[in-house]
């Protein structure tokens, strides 16, 4: 072996040290050092100031006094068994779907096992949390487990997980959670005393799930050659795009009762779930519009050749590849749909901020911590919106968007 | 003959199969349903409109409203009409739009810049201010401000003193403001004249120098144009067009500066900053998609890293900037309706209390609609306009 006859290799890149990354990243040149110094100031008296606030003058008894009034509103205490129910079922399959599609929902899954853990451990001294409460909580990561086990199992499907999804959502909203009058083991729940996050997430996932098919076929229509469809199309949402979301939500609570025969009544939180999917749907219909616009026409010219008929052009080539695109998109209006639920406070539904506002006002030495409560549902929020941005990113990461 | 005519029997589609007739079916039937719905809907509003004596005109908008407006732009009292109210709320959500647009923009564009910056603190701050208010909702936000901020703030005797000198208390936010004196008008005509006269100048010059090439200084001589007709005003108003009305404490109040309510301040503050949050990652996007050949070809000129950013990247970006831009606007305009939970009366909550005041649900209603509607469909118009003038011309 002739050592000089090798060609000269390069050293491999050696990986900076700590002083070389901060010379690189912050003190590059005298204006950066100068910025680098300013940030350095304003985040130390930033964090000082809400540690300081956090840790001792705050007061956080509203938060820690009634959980229960957070998670669930006025529902029977007597009936909690049934969110109970809920709660497993919904744990148990977000463990079967860790366990299908890890990359997205593993961080989610993780962090809500712990943060179960944490609720069923923790030290309040409420006597509303209950040892059969607290029994539910701990079991929730257990059932995490158990699903991400059966999830893994080859002959678990994607299909089969959403379905059961689909079905657990329709049973828990329709039979579960209001009660079947002639059941005595049900007993029907007046919709009023619901509240807390249970009706944010019910808004949220009732939203998504209805406005996304009415949004495709909003998209669909607005594309039409029918010219009677497209103009229907056009009307309904560039109206709906128009105007703020309360007007829609005044519209379907105090309009629509004046629209329907004398007598009938709509069930208010259905009102406003309708006010959600009508506005929602509008903006996802743009969105997918936007997806179908993509789709080079060549595409739907072969399936035609190929003899393929209309419904199945759209159903089988445009739109999956169409919708492919447009994941982002629709995740981020997910993710606004799920922070617009908080509007309906002002039809004057409890949902996780209504809520808040009726703790503030329990107990008179409650009434001025409106920054501790509101912070803690700021918390809330952020979280679920943060899990849900992460699993967007790391769709279009993996569907390589923007990249193929 | 035979042959030919079982052909020609074959050829002839039946009705149920033929392409276009069920396109035409498909629209009349679809026509029908909706219309029908329609029908069903507005028979049984008449019917209800009957019974209750509530008829669909909008004579009651000349009638006197009887509710207080807390603050607003236009001269109001409880004796004017309803259609004046409506006029002060309109007014009152386009000023707080306008003023929440231009300080989103300012601010979302110095944190979109903040977060490209190549030192890793700072991007990493711009990062977090993102990340909190992309995702929480509004309503959290303007919650947290106006009754975790401003509801809180200090009565007047202990208001917190700003630069400006401003004032912040619980009777909200007294800043120092310019006002007119008596012979200020003449300033304002002559300085706006000069405005209009300099932009024309730059228009007109600059064309003739692109297309014969002469060299015209349009920049200095509209830049002269505007500074000559200023001056010219200062001087024949007296030298004295503005007097600076600052706030000062007296007795148990303010005296004198502008006074910006906490309502107000609290809504202006949380969709600016809820705004700017978007905006910034629309700026982010919008300089990340300019080709970094542009940036490499631009030094290798010798431009300095603020030319860079001026001439090369920024208007490049505008292009790619300028539409997800309106949409950000039309949202913090229609966000502003968000006003009514706390308390600030803009188009919206005073349409509430015209509601319940007037008995018009549906009249009112409809109003508020196209009203909304008029000012989106304004806004992309004019931005579109503008949009088409920064976009590549194609050739």
């Amino acid at each position: 072996m002739n050592a000089s006859n090798s060609p000269p290799t390069l050293a491999p890149p050696v990986a900076p040290g700590p002083l070389e990354w901060l010379r690189k990243n912050l003190f590059s040149n005298w204006f950066n050092a100068v910025l680098t110094l300013a940030s350095l100031v304003f985040l130390y008296f930033t964090l000082v100031t809400i540690l300081r606030w956090a840790l001792f003058s705050a007061d956080w008894q509203p938060v820690t006094y009634s959980p229960l009034l957070f998670l669930v509103g006025q529902y029977p205490r007597a009936q909690l068994w049934r969110p109970g129910l809920s709660l497993l079922i919904g744990t148990f399959l977000i463990g079967m779907s860790w366990g299908l599609w890890e990359r997205y929902i593993k961080p989610f899954a993780i962090f809500f096992a712990i943060l179960l853990t944490i609720l069923a451990i923790f030290p309040l001294k409420t006597p509303t949390i209950t040892l059969s409460i607290r029994a539910v909580f701990l079991a929730s990561p257990v059932l995490i487990i158990l699903g991400y086990r059966i999830g893994r199992l080859p002959a678990v499907k994607g299909k089969y997980v959403i379905t059961m999804w689909l079905l657990a959502a329709i049973f828990i909203t329709l039979v579960l959670l209001p009660g079947l009058g002639n059941i005595p083991a049900l007993p029907k729940i007046a919709t009023t005393s619901w509240g807390g996050l249970l009706i944010t997430l019910l808004l949220a996932v009732g939203g998504i799930t209805l406005s996304f098919p009415i949004g495709v076929l909003l998209a669909l229509g607005r594309r039409s050659s029918l010219t009677v469809v497209k103009l229907f199309s056009i009307f309904f949402i560039e109206t709906i795009r128009g105007v703020p979301l309360v007007t829609v939500l005044f519209m379907f609570s105090i309009i629509l009762a004046l629209f329907l025969p004398a007598g009938s009544r709509i069930d208010r939180i259905v009102r406003a779930l309708l006010a959600m999917v009508f506005f929602s749907s509008a903006y996802t219909a743009e969105n997918v519009r936007g997806g179908l616009q993509a789709v080079p026409p060549g595409q739907a010219e072969a399936a035609k050749a190929l003899g393929l008929s209309n419904f199945q052009i759209t159903t089988f080539i445009v739109l999956p590849q169409a919708l492919r695109l447009v994941i982002p998109t629709i995740v981020g209006q997910f993710i606004s749909l799920f922070k617009d639920t908080t509007l309906v406070v002002i039809v004057g539904i409890n949902d996780l901020l209504g809520i808040s506002n009726a703790v503030l006002n329990l107990k008179p030495q409650f009434v001025h911590l409106q920054m501790e409560v509101y912070l803690f549902v700021a918390v809330i929020f952020w979280i679920f919106s943060y899990f849900m941005s992460y699993t967007s990113r790391e769709l279009e990461k993996s569907l390589g968007i923007g990249k193929r | 003959m035979t042959i030919l005519s079982n052909t020609q029997a074959s050829e002839k589609i039946p009705l149920w199969r033929d392409e276009r007739i069920l396109r035409i079916v498909a629209q009349i039937v679809s026509a029908v349903v909706v219309l029908a719905f329609l029908f069903w809907g507005v028979t049984n509003f008449l019917r209800i409109t009957q019974q209750r004596g509530m008829p669909l005109t909008y004579n009651f908008l000349r009638e006197p409203a009887g509710f207080p407006i807390s603050e607003g732009f236009l001269t109001y009292d409880p004796t004017m009409s309803f259609g004046r109210a409506f006029l002060v709320g309109l007014i009152n959500t386009l000023v707080v739009s306008g003023s929440g647009i231009v300080l989103a923009s300012i601010l979302g564009l110095i944190i979109g810049l903040a977060r490209l910056s190549s030192n890793w603190l700072l991007s990493r701050i711009a990062l977090a201010y993102i990340e909190f208010h992309r995702n929480i909702p509004l309503l959290v936000l303007m919650f947290l401000w106006y009754f975790g901020v401003f509801a809180k703030l200090p009565s007047v005797k202990e208001s917190i003193a700003m630069p400006g000198p401003s004032y912040l208390s619980q009777r909200g936010l007294y800043i120092t403001f310019p006002r007119l004196t008596e012979t200020g008008s003449i300033f304002l005509i002559f300085s706006g004249i000069g405005v209009i006269l300099a932009f024309a100048a730059f228009y007109i010059l600059r064309h003739i120098r692109e297309n014969t090439g002469r060299e015209t200084h349009f920049g200095l001589t509209s830049l002269g144009l505007f500074l000559l007709l200023t001056i010219a005003g200062w001087f024949l108003s007296g030298g004295e067009p503005f007097w600076i009305d600052k706030p000062s404490m007296q007795g148990f109040n303010f005296q004198g500066g502008f006074r910006l309510s906490p309502e107000f301040t609290a809504l202006l503050v949380s969709l600016t900053m809820y705004t700017a949050a978007f905006i910034a990652e629309v700026v982010r996007s919008g300089i990340q998609a300019v080709h970094r050949g542009q940036v490499e070809a631009a030094r290798a000129l010798g431009l300095r890293s603020p030319q860079v950013m001026s001439l090369i990247v920024l208007p490049q970006a505008l292009r790619v900037i300028i539409p997800p831009l309106i949409s950000q606007y039309l949202n913090l305009t229609k966000n502003s309706s968000l006003a009514l939970t706390i308390g600030f009366q803009e188009l919206f909550a005073i349409s509430k209390i015209t509601i319940n005041q007037a008995g018009r649900a549906v009249p009112v209603f409809l109003m508020v609609m196209l009203t909304y509607l008029a000012i989106s469909l304004l806004t992309s118009l004019v931005l579109n306009v503008y949009n088409r003038k920064v976009q590549f011309v194609e050739r």
